[in-house]
């Protein structure tokens, strides 16, 4: 259970974490400038376990690796979008924060509650349930392994 | 039934039959980091208990985003970067040669055929070689490290086919720009585009590599040109390669097709704060600028300068706008130099630096103040890319780009 913060279309990995900031690794103080300039709250409020709910095409741009790893210092476990761009996808899965498609992301309010209950693939916010796309299977085997460093370890 | 390009580089790298969709593992020809995401792919492939990398001849190394090193945190991470390849025996470009997607096909580290990776999203630009090569992240890069190989998805193939004869002062950059706003910026997600028609066989290899560079701004995976004469006459003596033919069979199955007559597109920009934002440089001329960018691996060879000083002419830099000119690396700025055109650009009034990618990722210098425009040959327009998030980025071709450093204003380069 945590907070929705709600993001619209298209939200750039600039955007999650500026290009000043990529020097740094991290993960707290690379989520201290998450957002910076355009959603300056979300550094300061964020709480371990918040969901981050937004529309199409989430994370678009560069294939930096700090926008997934500034989000999961902030505290995010989800990012639920109607899409996402393919790099930071993959970059998500590799670092430890699930990216789940739902295609119902419009009906779910900015700073309400939600859970996500991955293993029966739905979103649950102010009492109403939107059902999540399943994960590929072969990016499936790399979350169930602990994440790519691990399935890297084990091979 | 028959296999695009990217289905048949797919199919000899797995030594089986792939078809789009299929998820495979694939070994990789090239491997390319930079000093953004190249320390975090050190710290993963180490965390991976690697030791070894797969292959140092096919791990290129260079720096070009923070250089010379702008902080003491990109001084240290290039020693970060420098012991490592050293311990390696990677061949280290360091901040010598220029913008990795300039520096990789002009070293001759990719030829038709090949499956390059590199932590970088711009790295589908070597398409423009008939290569497959996508950008990835820093963890998929440390795997790549230690295997040589990767997970692939095969992408299903969007074909774009493109004829006729550009307008004057119109080009690749243009028809690239036009192509982001048909097809919008997600709408190539997961897929691959291959540039077809005369459009693209007319085109010479550093607009190619303009197109291929912006596949990844429509979200594609790789922006393939299908190999040709020019292909091979760019690659000769930069790389040791059997010529060989490799194009989409008549039968393949295309995703989509989309076709252009490039005749009828005129001067195009990118408004703020999408790549897909496009519209013709006439419903926003006149907008006052305070900063140009001419450079960038979308835009920062010898033919994109020497198309701004064709605009250029005996004219000046309006006074009041800032001209920034970074040659995409030393080959290109030697070509720009014996030229005279540094001389020339200098004199009409814009700074030029050296090689590397400057302020197209508001990294290193030329940042943006709140309320600023800049017009930047580059490839993202993003809400605070180069700078301030309350300032405004422009994006457009040299020539588009030239014609309104003179106006101060923007403006349509036929009208210079």
């Amino acid at each position: 259970m945590g907070r929705v913060w709600k993001f619209g279309d298209d939200i750039d990995t600039d955007a999650i974490i500026p290009g000043r900031f990529l020097t740094i690794y991290d993960p707290k103080e690379l989520a201290s400038h998450a957002f910076e300039g355009t959603r300056d709250e979300f550094a300061k409020e964020a709480r371990q376990g918040d969901i981050i709910v937004a529309g199409r095409n989430f994370g678009c741009g560069s294939s930096r690796e700090h926008a997934p790893i500034a989000l999961k210092g902030a505290g995010i476990e989800f990012v639920v979008a109607k899409s996402f761009a393919r790099i930071f996808y993959r970059n998500a899965i590799n670092t430890g924060i699930l990216p789940v498609v739902c295609e119902h992301t419009d009906e779910i309010s900015d700073g309400k509650q939600a859970s996500v209950n991955l293993k029966e693939s739905y979103i649950e916010s102010e009492g109403r349930i939107y059902p999540l796309d399943p994960i590929p299977e072969f990016m499936m085997k790399i979350v169930e392994a602990g994440g790519l460093v691990e399935y890297a370890k084990k091979r | 039934m028959g296999y695009t390009i990217s289905e048949k580089i797919f199919s000899s790298h797995c030594k089986k039959e792939c078809s789009a969709g299929e998820v495979v593992m694939a070994p990789v020809d090239g491997a390319m980091i930079h000093d953004i995401t190249g320390p975090l792919a050190i710290n993963v492939f180490k965390e991976m208990e690697g030791s070894k990398v797969f292959d140092p001849k096919k791990v290129i190394m260079l720096f070009d985003h923070q250089i010379p090193a702008d902080s003491i945190s990109a001084a240290k991470n290039h020693v970060m970067m420098r012991e490592f390849a050293k311990e390696q025996g990677i061949f280290n470009y360091d901040i010598k040669e220029g913008v990795c997607h300039q520096v990789v096909p002009e070293k001759g580290r990719v030829k038709p055929g090949d499956i390059i990776v590199g932590s970088d999203s711009h790295t589908c630009a070597y398409g423009a070689l008939g290569a497959f090569s996508t950008g990835i992240g820093s963890t998929d890069m440390a795997y790549v490290l230690k295997f040589g190989e990767l997970y692939f998805r095969i992408p299903e193939t969007i074909k774009i086919d493109a004829n006729g004869k550009f307008q004057d002062r119109v080009g690749p950059k243009d028809l690239i720009l036009n192509l982001a706003g048909d097809i919008g910026a997600d709408g190539a997600t997961y897929r691959a585009l291959e540039f077809c028609g005369s459009a693209f066989s007319d085109m010479d290899i550093p607009g190619r590599m303009t197109c291929s560079n912006m596949a990844i701004e429509m979200g594609a995976k790789a922006g393939i040109v299908p190999p040709d004469k020019k292909t091979w006459e760019y690659l000769k003596g930069r790389c040791d390669c059997e010529q060989f033919s490799l194009s989409s069979d008549s039968d393949a199955k295309f995703f989509e097709e989309r076709s252009y007559d490039v005749s009828e597109i005129n001067p195009k920009v990118a408004v703020p704060h999408n790549v897909d934002n496009v519209v013709d440089v006439s419903e926003v001329a006149g907008k006052h600028i305070d900063q140009v960018f001419i450079g960038s691996c979308t835009n920062g060879r010898y033919e994109d300068f020497a198309e701004a000083a064709g605009v250029l002419g005996d004219n000046k830099f309006a006074d009041d706008v800032r001209v920034i000119i970074v040659p995409a690396s030393k080959d290109e700025y030697m070509k720009v130099l014996r030229a005279g055109l540094i001389e020339k650009f200098v004199e009409a009034g814009a700074l030029v630096e050296a090689p590397c990618c400057g302020p197209c990722m508001g990294g290193a210098f030329g940042l943006l103040a709140p309320g600023e425009v800049s017009l930047s040959t580059s490839n993202r327009n993003f809400k605070g890319r180069q700078g301030s998030t309350e300032a405004f980025v422009y994006l457009s071709s040299p020539a588009t780009a030239a014609a309104s450093a003179i106006k101060g204003v923007i403006t349509d380069p036929r009208e210079v």
